[in-house]
């Protein structure tokens, strides 16, 4: 007589987990693709101002960035307003010399599309923002973008 | 001598590892987009008399003063109702002498000629006024133009500005609504 072998203890069968570190690892690739270091290490604190019509930046690598607010470093630096370009305090009088260098840093077919997003603190005054725009038009840097948080409209 | 095979590494923490990995990056990721208005500065001018004869009637003038104050054409304001003082502006009034001369200009992707306004918003501001208050007018300004391209969109299109996708069509309705922000060279009144 043939046997039949019945299961008898009918808890679930265990979870093949052999798969997960796949899974795991897909999820850990798409983050580490996804993931922007931060470029600059910011010296002025710079809280953006909000806006309801706003665009996004495209292409980032065609951006350059000016941030203006007061220094983090306030006992050693003060609370004036400073322009910070790359990863150190600068003047106005520099800003030339940056745009110059960030066109110089694209090849030829992109130097004209190249935006200049201005990150500017709140609580800034417009006189430091149009003497840096005026800068930015004897550059000829014409593209400029005020960077501000997208808010919904109430 | 005997072949020994090699013991099999035990792959059950691998998991673990990766888990790790995983929650550093995810912890570090920031997916912000920028995001900002975009905006043409004027190109520089070479001879400071060359002044461009704008008639009076066709600027609307919109000032910000040190205390973060509107002025709009010489009447105090205030940046709720801007919007919609602009858009009233730069809508269509023919022989109406309060408001912006209309001309007629030939638009060959309509074939037919549409009245255009030639209205001019001119922002300017004081040295002393905040880039808090500075970026809520540019927002109110940007917002009665995009109002404005919504309009011209859904008569001709049936669809919202930021809906459509051929280029003909958006370069039609920028034709159509030109954003005409003139920013005046700053004073400094109220002082830094």
């Amino acid at each position: 007589m043939a046997k039949f072998k019945t299961n008898k203890s009918k808890g679930s069968p265990a979870i093949n987990t052999s798969s997960l570190p796949d899974i795991i690892f897909m999820l850990l690739f798409f983050f580490m693709v996804t993931t922007t270091m931060r470029e600059n290490t910011l010296l002025v604190r710079v809280k953006l101002p909000e806006a309801t019509e706003v665009q996004k930046l495209e292409k980032k690598s065609l951006v350059s960035y000016i941030y203006i607010g007061e220094p983090t470093n306030q006992t050693l630096y003060g609370t004036k307003s400073r322009i910070q370009l790359n990863d150190s305090y600068a003047t106005v009088g520099d800003i030339q010399e940056f745009i110059a260098k960030e066109r110089q840093a694209r090849n030829e077919a992109d130097r004209k599309l190249l935006t200049t997003s201005l990150k500017v603190d709140i609580n800034t005054k417009m006189g430091i923002v149009t003497d840096v725009k005026q800068e930015l038009r004897k550059a000829s840097a014409l593209k400029i973008n005020y960077s501000t948080r997208k808010v919904l409209r109430k | 001598m005997a072949k020994r095979a090699a013991p099999e590494i035990n792959a059950g923490s691998m998991a673990d590892i990766a888990f790790l990995l995983l929650i550093f990056f995810l912890v570090t990721t920031t997916m912000d987009v920028d995001t900002g208005i975009t905006r043409k500065l004027p190109p520089p001018v070479e001879n400071k008399d060359e002044n461009v004869d704008v008639k009076d009637r066709n600027v609307l003038k919109v000032l910000i003063n040190s205390h973060d104050l509107l002025l709009v054409n010489g009447k105090p304001g205030n940046v709720e109702n801007l919007a919609t003082k602009v858009k009233d502006f730069m809508a269509i009034h023919p022989n109406n002498s309060a408001y912006p001369e209309v001309t007629e200009k030939f638009i060959p992707e309509l074939g037919k000629k549409v009245p255009m306004t030639k209205g001019i918003v001119s922002l300017k501001n004081d040295r002393g006024t905040s880039y808090e208050m500075y970026i809520k007018v540019q927002n109110e300004l940007a917002r009665a133009f995009n109002e404005m391209k919504d309009e011209q969109s859904l008569k001709y299109y049936g669809l919202k500005y930021d809906q459509l996708v051929d280029d003909k069509k958006i370069s039609l309705i920028n034709k159509l609504v030109p954003v005409r922000v003139s920013e005046a060279e700053p004073e400094n009144v109220g002082g830094q």
